[in-house]
């Protein structure tokens, strides 16, 4: 009893130098809960899917000594059209959206003031709605005899075909999906430009073109090349839009791996499919951020 | 006298109700160092970006050389501006900085580069900052880039929107210096603002002391400094003892310290004030002196030595006659010798005075 006690106070007051020990590498502690929170639901996932696309064709399980079947029925197939597709759709996208949103950012960051704000609500309130919802609603519209074509034949006695169905209606579909992706990080960009730095330019002889091409477009480019890849990578793994607005008039690369791993009871296909539509996305990243060095376009440069 | 590089005539600025310019009218010479000097707010600010081009008049004329230039946009006018921020362009080298308004206007590489260089020199800046990055400069350095650049395109006039503001006291110094030196060797018209009448002093030929939109005293520094328009100029200028005071047949009487003083006066004797109405009396703190027995001085006053302040090479005391409140100025070898609270006698001469009717 006296000895419980004794060393009971004995190590309350020696624990003093283990804290402190302890302490003197906070980070990795601290930042252990997301690790591991990461490594289970981020890495783990990912791995499975590595894993999968080496095992024979339709099997459930690791079991099995790997092979690269699936990877040569990819590469032997025509699985190369969705992906040249899917791979267009997006380009078409983010160009697209490159126009529409450069005016729309530049007014919010240089022009509409408070008015900002509210446009900035106007676009985030519908990602309140799912996104399949907000397509159906778009299907409404478009349809034949719906909002869009009955209002015509009704009110003007115009009839037109929908283009619902076919490639402009997926592109409609993703530009309006993924507008925020483009529109925000662009916003961003474009407030980094100082109105000083264009007065200056334009002080210096620069016409309105000049200083967007040599002033503004330069300086906003990590936002918009943020924006683009985001838009970019979201819509080259896009399923509904093609789907709900194209009725799959277009097959997309997310489509193959989607049926492979659903109607096809082909994980191992599937997954092939999704590692290498990951690394082509992963590849494209790393090489355009290498490629277009962030630091040297914020003016943080390094020595060279 | 030649004709003036630019007259300002009415020329007004209002952003809605607010009349942020009112009615400006003034001449700047070609080759002179004008200094618009004026506390925040006080439409310095718009009134440079008028005649940048950055803004448009809502009323008067902006003359360069006899021809309206009010409609002419920034980037047609032959005048360039140096900015508060100096708006460096971060993405581009010093180089490339410098020769921006030169490949605005086409010229070609080759002489670019030979403008880039020659200007280097010309601010003494060495040669290898070419392909420099502007971030790696220090604030120093950037100035002078910011500086070269306005240069590049050979304008007619450069404006300045306080530059050094936000620079540290030293470097500042010596930048107004440099500055000065530049407008020498380039003999252009400089027109600079300023919050700080000590900065204006140093470098200009002529300085405008703006207030609520209008310009209140326009002159040489000299002139400014011993003849304030008003008590706002004279206060703008840095600490000056001010007292109020109204003219009584006899002199000028003050009913803060209930005595009647001297004035610098008119030509008809003591009692005589011109067609001084009233206002202020103003004596700057180096012109007044402590008295010792047997002086005099032409307006004398009895008070306490209140406190003492180091001012570098100056001594200022602080005494107090009554409510009213005398700040005297001393070199350091001509330190008042005595304590503090001693009862002092405090004097200064009649013409180092100046009256500023507002």
């Amino acid at each position: 009893m006296t000895a419980a006690t004794e060393s009971t106070l004995s190590d309350s007051t020696r624990p003093a130098p283990r804290p402190q020990r302890r302490l003197r590498n906070p980070g990795l502690l601290a930042a252990l809960p997301v690790l591991i929170f990461l490594a289970l639901a981020f890495a783990a996932p990912l791995l499975a899917v590595l894993g999968y696309s080496f095992m024979p064709e339709g099997t459930f399980d690791f079991t099995f000594p790997p092979t690269i079947e699936n990877y040569h029925t990819v590469f032997s197939g025509s699985y190369y059209i969705s992906f040249v597709k899917s791979l267009g759709l997006a380009l078409v996208t983010v160009a697209l959206l490159m126009v529409i949103c450069w005016p729309i950012a530049y007014g919010m960051a240089k022009i509409f003031g408070r008015w900002a704000n509210l446009m900035t609500l106007a676009i985030v309130i519908p990602l309140f709605v799912s996104e399949n919802i907000r397509l159906f609603g778009w299907v409404l519209f478009l349809i034949k005899g719906g909002v869009l074509l009955g209002s015509l034949q009704t009110w003007l006695g115009i009839e037109a075909e929908s283009i619902l169905y076919d490639v402009p209606a997926i592109v409609l579909g993703l530009v309006y999906v993924y507008l925020p992706f483009t529109l925000f990080p662009m916003v961003l960009g474009i407030s980094m430009v100082s109105r000083e730095v264009t007065e200056a330019a334009f002080d210096m002889g620069a016409s309105r073109w000049q200083v967007f091409r040599e002033v503004e477009l330069p300086l906003a480019m990590p936002g918009i090349l943020i924006g683009g890849l985001l838009t970019f990578i979201l819509s080259l793994g896009s399923l509904a839009e093609s789907k709900i607005l194209g009725g799959q008039a277009v097959i997309m690369i997310a489509d193959e791996i989607e049926t492979a791993f659903t109607f096809g009871q082909n994980w191992p296909l599937g997954s092939a499919l999704s590692v290498l539509l990951i690394l082509f996305s992963g590849t494209l990243v790393i090489t355009l951020l290498n490629w277009v060095d962030l630091d040297r376009i914020l003016g943080r440069g390094r020595d060279d | 006298m030649a004709d003036p590089i630019l007259r300002l005539s009415q020329l007004s600025k209002r952003f809605g109700q607010f009349a942020a310019v009112k009615d400006i009218d003034l001449a700047i010479d070609e080759g002179e160092f004008f200094t618009i000097v004026g506390p925040s707010g006080s439409g310095k600010t718009t009134l440079i970006r008028m005649l940048a081009g950055l803004e448009e008049p809502s009323g008067g004329e902006i003359l360069l050389r006899g021809q309206r230039i009010n409609e002419t946009p920034a980037n047609r006018r032959p005048t360039c501006m140096v900015f508060q921020s100096l708006a460096l362009f971060p993405h581009r080298s010093v180089g490339q900085n410098i020769e921006f308004p030169l490949k605005m206007r086409g010229v070609p590489p080759m002489q670019r580069r030979e403008r880039a260089d020659e200007l280097l020199r010309l601010l003494r800046l060495p040669e290898d900052y070419y392909g420099k990055q502007v971030s790696q400069c220090s604030g120093g350095e950037r100035q002078r880039i910011a500086l070269a650049r306005a240069l590049a395109f050979d304008p007619e006039i450069l404006f300045f929107d306080e530059p050094l503001s936000a620079i540290d006291f030293r470097l500042r110094k010596t930048l107004e210096k440099e500055l000065k030196d530049l407008h020498r060797e380039t003999g252009k018209t400089f027109i600079y603002i300023t919050h700080s009448l000590e900065e204006a002093m140093v470098m200009s030929d002529r300085i405008g002391i703006m207030r609520a939109g209008e310009l209140v005293q326009v002159g040489a520094p000299d002139e400014i400094y011993s003849r304030p328009a008003n008590r706002f100029v004279s206060e703008f200028m840095g600490e000056v003892n001010v007292l109020e005071v109204k003219p009584n047949g006899a002199g000028l009487h003050c009913p803060a310290l209930g005595a009647t003083l001297q004035g610098p006066g008119g030509q008809g004797g003591p009692g005589d004030q011109g067609d001084f109405a009233g206002g202020y009396l103003v004596i700057r703190p180096e012109y007044l002196r402590f008295l010792g027995p047997g002086e005099t001085a032409e307006n004398q006053i009895e008070g306490v030595l209140y406190n003492e302040y180091a001012l570098g090479s100056r001594i200022q005391y602080q005494v107090r006659v009554g409510e009213a409140v005398f700040l005297v100025e001393k070199l350091r070898e001509q330190r008042y010798e005595g304590q503090l609270d001693d009862r002092v006698v405090i004097g200064w001469e009649a013409r180092d005075s100046v009256l500023a009717p507002e």
